[in-house]
C-alpha cells in the first residue's frame, strides 16, 4: 500500500532510509532492508545522497519490489533535466514504484565528482507538477501518452529552518502541485515542531517527522554546524556525552521523540544513515 | 552592449496588477539603442499606461541604469514622486532592475527579457548578474535574480540548504539567495509574489549557438527580423 493510502486509513506510518552502495555489490543492503520487513511500512532508496555517485535508486527500488517490500522512489532534479526525469517517472511506474520522493538535491560541489555539471532544470515544486501531468496523460510540453502512470508523491520540509515562512511558503507550493506525503528533515525539538505542524495544518497532507538516531555527542555538534535546519539541543548532547553505551543511548533518544512527537503528526522517517540495524531497536523501544 | 527586447505589454500590466501609480524608469545606454527602454519607448510606456487606468506618477531615462551610484545620484530628484508610487517599472535590462532595486524600497517589475549580454556587462560592477534567460523573472523575486543569485539556480523557494541566510555551499562568502529574495519580499509588503509556483523555465529562449553567441550581430538581427514583421 502507498503511504498516502496507508495514512488515508489513520495507520501511524513508519518509513526508513536504505542508500544503495556505491558499486554493484549488493549484499549487505539487501540485508539492511532485510532488517526492515514487517517493521516499516516503506523503505526511502536514495538518491545519490549528498552528491556522491552510487548505484541509482529506481533499480534498487525493483530490487525490493521483487523482495515484496514497498519502495520510496527518491528523486533529485540535481543530475537529470526534465526529459530524463519524465522518462524515468514512467520507467518507475513500469517497474512497479508507486511511491515517489520528489527533492531539490544537494549542490554538486558537495559531493565526491565536484567537478561534474549540474542541471536543476527542475526544481521540487516543478518535479512534482511534471509527475502530477504524467498522472493525466500528457507530458510537461504537452504531448499526449500511450497509457497514464499513477504514483503516490511525496515531498520535503526543514522544519527547523530559521526563517521557517520561506520553507513554509515553498512548502505550500508543493502541496498544491501533487505532493500527498511529506517526510522531514531531523527533529530534535519537539516543541519546535508542534509549532510547525501548527502552521501546516492548514495543508491537510500527511507529514512524517524525521529521525536520525544519534551516534554521539560529536556527530550531534557535526550536525549543528554543518547540517542546514537541524538543531540538536544542548541538553541532548549533553546526554549523549554523558552516556556509557552511546549507541544505546541514541537509540532511546530517537525512540522517547517520537513518543513525543507521535500524537502530532502522521507519521516517522528514520535516517539511520550506516547504521540500518538500530532502525527496528529505535520502534520496538518506541512502542510503535 | 545588452540586448534587450520589450515585455510583451499583457505580461507587463499583468505584473502591474493592483498597483495604481507607477513610476518609470529608462535608460539611455543599451536599452535606447535597443529601442526598448529609451526616451521613446518610456513616453510610449507612459501613454499606454494611462490608457489602461494608470496613474504614470513620474519618470526618468537615466544615462546608464548599471552604475548604482549614478542611479542613486539620478533618481534623487524625482524621491518625492518615487515615495508616493505604488511600485516602479524598469525598461531596462536585468541588471538595470537590480540596480534599482538595490538602491529603491519599493517593487521594481522589469519592462524588457535580456536575450544577450553581447560580451560586456554594462557598466555594473555589483553583485547583480543577469543570466541572459530572455524570459525575466525580477517580478516574481523583488529585483533579486534567482538564477544567478541561487547556487541552484532555483525558481520556486529556497531548498533545505539554506542556513543562517548564507548557502550551505561556500557560506562563508554565498548568501542564499532565496533568504535575499524573502526579507526583499517582506521588507516591500509583497511576499504574495513568492507564493506564485512559476512554470519551468524555458531554457531555449538561452540557446543561441555559441558562434553567434560570440557577437551582438545576431540578436540585433533578430530584433530587425521582428521590427520588419510588425
Amino acid at each position: 500500500m502507498t503511504i498516502a493510502e496507508l495514512a488515508k486509513q489513520g495507520k501511524f506510518v513508519i518509513t526508513a532510509e536504505v542508500g544503495p552502495p556505491k558499486g554493484v555489490d549488493i549484499t549487505e543492503m539487501l540485508e539492511n532492508a532485510e532488517l526492515m520487513r514487517g517493521k516499516v511500512d516503506a523503505i526511502n532508496i536514495t538518491d545519490q545522497q549528498s552528491s556522491v555517485m552510487r548505484l541509482g535508486s529506481l533499480p534498487v527500488c525493483r530490487l525490493l519490489i521483487e523482495r515484496d517490500l514497498e519502495p520510496v522512489f527518491q528523486m533529485t532534479c540535481r543530475d537529470r533535466n526534465r526529459i530524463a526525469l519524465q522518462s524515468d517517472l514512467l520507467g518507475a511506474y513500469t517497474l512497479g514504484v508507486k511511491n515517489v520522493l520528489c527533492l531539490t538535491g544537494d549542490f554538486i560541489a558537495l559531493g565526491d565528482h565536484p567537478q561534474a555539471k549540474a542541471v536543476f532544470d527542475l526544481d521540487s515544486v516543478s518535479l512534482l507538477r511534471a509527475a502530477k501531468e504524467l498522472e493525466q496523460g500528457k507530458d510537461l510540453a504537452g504531448n499526449e501518452l500511450a497509457g497514464t502512470p499513477n504514483f503516490c508523491l511525496g515531498a520535503v520540509v526543514t522544519p527547523g529552518a530559521d526563517p521557517l515562512e520561506p520553507q513554509l511558503i515553498k512548502l505550500e507550493k508543493k502541496v498544491k502541485a501533487g505532493a500527498q506525503f511529506i517526510q522531514t528533515q531531523a527533529v530534535y525539538e519537539p516543541e519546535k515542531f508542534e509549532t510547525f505542524m501548527k502552521a501546516v495544518a492548514h495543508l491537510n497532507v500527511p507529514i512524517l517527522a524525521g529521525i536520525i538516531p544519534l551516534r554521539s555527542a560529536g556527530m550531534a555538534r557535526f550536525m549543528n554546524a554543518n547540517v542546514a535546519g537541524v538543531h540538536v539541543p544542548d541538553n541532548l548532547v549533553e546526554e549523549m556525552e554523558k552516556a556509557e553505551k552511546r549507541m544505546q543511548k541514541g537509540v532511546e533518544i530517537a525512540a522517547r521523540l517520537i513518543k513525543d512527537m507521535k500524537s502530532m503528526c502522521q507519521g516517522v522517517h528514520i535516517m539511520a544513515i550506516g547504521m540500518e540495524k538500530r532502525v527496528p531497536q529505535v520502534i520496538e523501544a518506541a512502542g510503535l | 552592449m545588452i540586448i534587450s527586447e520589450s515585455k510583451p505589454f499583457p505580461e507587463i500590466l499583468k505584473s502591474l496588477e493592483g498597483d495604481q501609480r507607477i513610476f518609470i524608469v529608462g535608460c539611455k545606454g543599451c536599452a535606447e539603442a535597443c529601442q526598448t527602454g529609451g526616451e521613446a519607448q518610456v513616453l510610449e510606456m507612459v501613454k499606454q499606461l494611462q490608457q489602461e487606468g494608470k496613474i504614470v506618477v513620474g519618470h526618468s531615462v537615466l544615462d546608464f541604469l548599471c552604475d548604482k551610484a549614478l542611479v542613486k545620484f539620478k533618481l534623487k530628484p524625482h524621491e518625492d514622486a518615487i515615495v508616493s508610487a505604488d511600485s516602479l517599472l524598469i525598461m531596462t535590462c536585468g541588471i538595470g532592475v537590480q540596480a534599482t532595486a538595490a538602491v529603491v524600497d519599493k517593487v521594481t517589475h522589469p519592462g524588457c527579457n535580456v536575450v544577450n549580454v553581447g560580451g560586456s556587462r554594462g557598466e555594473w560592477r555589483g553583485d547583480e548578474r543577469c543570466l541572459e534567460c530572455g524570459d525575466c523573472l525580477l517580478d516574481y523575486t523583488g529585483g533579486i535574480c534567482p538564477m544567478t543569485a541561487c547556487t541552484k539556480s532555483l525558481i520556486n523557494g529556497p531548498c533545505g540548504g539554506t542556513k543562517d541566510g548564507k548557502c550551505e555551499f561556500e557560506p562563508e562568502t554565498r548568501d542564499c539567495g532565496w533568504h535575499l529574495i524573502y526579507e526583499r519580499l517582506k521588507k516591500l509588503g509583497n511576499l504574495d509574489r513568492m507564493k506564485v509556483t512559476l512554470d519551468p523555465k524555458d531554457y531555449s529562449k538561452m540557446r543561441p549557438p555559441e558562434n553567434l553567441r560570440s557577437t551582438i550581430m545576431w540578436a540585433l538581427e533578430r530584433k530587425e527580423k521582428e521590427a520588419s514583421a510588425k
